[in-house]
């Protein structure tokens, strides 16, 4: 870099950068917020579905699926599961874990309670709803 | 070295190394779990490996960044480090921590370790790379808090150079970005978009700072260029990181419930992401060339050049790769974004690390450099574990187009798990290039125990 272009200039660029950028992230957060109450429909979390979210945490479920495309990529997107399979499904296939097919992935047995699976098919579901831009892409997640 | 309490920098490097072979071991546990599906089931789930793989990496990052401040400040600020015992202290604190978590994790199903620290009086857990018990979390608070303090004062008390100006930033930073894993509202949608400020705001933020700031101290070191021209770089660089990967943090809030305009904010700024990352590569090689001096530690300036080379490839070109909107709405969550976080952890962050480990330790015991012998070992080490990165890169990228062609653009989608059988080939290969890896990892280990003729420091 030359002469002219000094190391008291570069650290001017760098602070006007760093505030100027952090400055333009806040303003977009405060309009996400803003924004958010129409695309989450916060009005339909439940009591359910916040003990669903907690069962959720509490089992590490994000260790090995995904919940809109974040999380480990070792098991199925559930962000859609009950769009994909409904509540019916989604219990009887938690209460039949493991499958102990010999070799084919496991999913532990967590002894959950008819009123825990109740709660985790309520926060599925409200998930389900969340506009996530039309993503996945199709059905299979 | 040049400063006592810069003694204290050892142990924490030791350390580091040390989580880092656990790593690599549970990286080869779920390895495996992703061919061999049962292996090890029940006694170690794939989640319960998958929290000791990333946990690990996080947290032998974090010894390293910690060592490397211990190092640099006494150095940077011509004086001796606040309080070594703090710093004596807080290793074990952290180390111990750690540890319990680790074994937490290991020995206990992760709902009763949730009960057991008291998680119901504030929820943080269970949440990816956030697995840590909310008391972990606290302790990880206090002794950032308490190792924070010891550094900043030793700066306060001494020279202040623009080095020591962007690590002190870049540390706080992660600091205080953290604490935004205290915060875990019920509402999925705000909780993903605040998880963010922690995870992208450290890796594609004020992490880079602290990369920046090790890598100059290190070409400063190595090369004999002259500060001015070295510091001046480095403001560019992170000026740079700054604009680009801020507004960047966009490219995750495209299908989690945000606006629709992130996709632009997101994709635009994020396309930028990998210019600081190339402007790194060719400071390193800028610096290199225009040297002063031939350091006799060219293990370090190897590891100073891979650094560079890695970051940009793995951040920079591989993030770069499904970063656009219009493509991450068919690669998002799958092998690929696998295939980016191993190379952009390896490339950037450990390489950084174990680039300051390898300029420092030889000084730490009063040598300039290795001997010859040992540095040969180290540089087997280096190539080995970065060119089966690459191909373990490779792979997973392989392993996600298949899986992206496969289940979310053919015309008839096929589930999950029937794609997974497809991908088995590229896993058995990634899983070999994995125990190319450990070999690697190995070979760099034992470089420490190789004698050999060396210089004492004059």
């Amino acid at each position: 870099m030359s002469e002219s272009f000094t190391k008291s200039t570069a650290r001017n660029i760098f602070w006007g950068a760093a505030v100027f950028s952090f400055l333009l992230f806040l303003g977009l957060t405060f309009d996400t917020s803003a924004k958010l109450p129409k695309r989450d429909h916060r009005e339909n979390i439940t009591p359910e579905v916040v003990r669903g979210k907690q069962l959720w945490e509490m089992n590490d479920c994000i260790g090995c699926h995904t919940l809109l495309g974040e999380g480990a990529y070792f098991a199925p997107e559930l962000g859609n599961v009950y769009k994909r399979r409904g509540g019916d499904f989604i219990k009887a296939w938690i209460k039949g874990q493991p499958t102990g097919a010999p070799g084919r992935r496991q999913m532990p047995h967590f002894n959950f309670s008819d009123q825990d699976l109740t709660d985790l098919v309520a926060f599925l579901k409200w998930t389900s709803e969340v506009n996530t831009e039309n993503w996945p892409p199709n059905i299979e997640g | 070295m040049q400063y006592q309490s810069q003694a204290v920098a050892k142990p924490y490097f030791i350390a580091a190394i040390g989580l880092f072979v656990g790593q690599i071991l549970f990286g080869l546990i779920m390895g495996l779990q992703y061919v061999i599906g049962d292996f090890l089931f029940p006694a170690i789930p794939f989640n319960v490996a998958r929290m000791v793989h990333t946990n690990l990496l996080i947290v032998w990052l974090l010894f390293g960044f910690m060592g490397a401040a211990y190092y640099m400040v006494p150095e940077e600020s011509e004086t001796e480090l606040h309080s070594p015992k703090l710093a004596w202290l807080m290793f074990w604190v952290f180390l111990v921590a750690g540890a319990l978590t680790i074994v937490g994790y290991l020995l206990v199903p992760y709902a009763r370790l949730a009960e057991m620290t008291g998680n119901s009086i504030l929820p943080t857990m269970g949440r990816e790379f956030l697995e840590q018990p909310t008391i972990t979390k606290a302790g990880i608070v206090v002794v950032a808090l308490a190792f924070l303090y010891n550094v900043t004062l030793t700066v306060l008390k001494g020279r202040k150079t623009s080095i020591t100006m962007v690590l002190l930033l870049g540390l706080w930073g992660l600091a205080i970005f953290f604490l935004f894993s205290f915060y875990n509202p019920s509402n999925l949608v705000l909780d993903k978009f605040y998880w963010w400020w922690v995870v992208h705001l450290w890796v594609e933020g004020v992490w880079e700072l602290i990369l920046g700031a090790l890598l100059a101290f290190v070409l400063i070191k190595v090369t004999g260029v002259d500060r001015e021209v070295i510091e001046k770089w480095l403001y560019v660089i992170i000026a740079m990181t700054l604009i680009t990967g801020v507004i960047g943090t966009g490219h995750h809030y495209f299908w989690i419930g945000t606006p629709g305009y992130w996709k632009w904010w997101g994709s635009i700024f994020s396309a930028m992401e990998p210019i600081p990352f190339f402007m790194m590569t060719v400071f390193a090689f800028n610096m290199v060339n225009r040297r002063r001096r031939d350091h006799p530690n060219r293990a370090a300036t190897l590891w100073a050049l891979g650094t560079g080379v890695m970051a940009f490839l793995g951040a920079g070109v591989w993030g770069f790769l499904h970063t656009l909107a219009p493509v991450n709405y068919y690669t998002h969550g799958t092998q690929i974004t696998a295939a980016h976080g191993h190379m952009a952890f390896y490339g950037a962050y450990a390489m950084v690390v174990l680039t300051i480990i390898s300029y420092a330790m030889p000084l730490l015991r009063g040598r300039q450099a290795n001997s010859n012998k040992a540095q040969v070992a180290e540089m087997w080490g280096f190539w080995l574990m970065t060119v089966s990165m690459v191909f373990i890169t490779l792979f997973l990228t392989a392993a996600g187009i298949l899986q992206v062609w496969l289940q979310r653009v053919s015309a008839t989608p096929m589930p999950f798990m029937q794609v997974q059988d497809q991908l088995s080939i590229f896993y058995w290969a990634r899983e070999l290039t994995g125990v190319v890896f450990f070999t690697g990892l190995a070979v760099y280990i034992a470089s420490f125990f190789v004698k050999g003729e060396t210089k004492a420091v004059t």
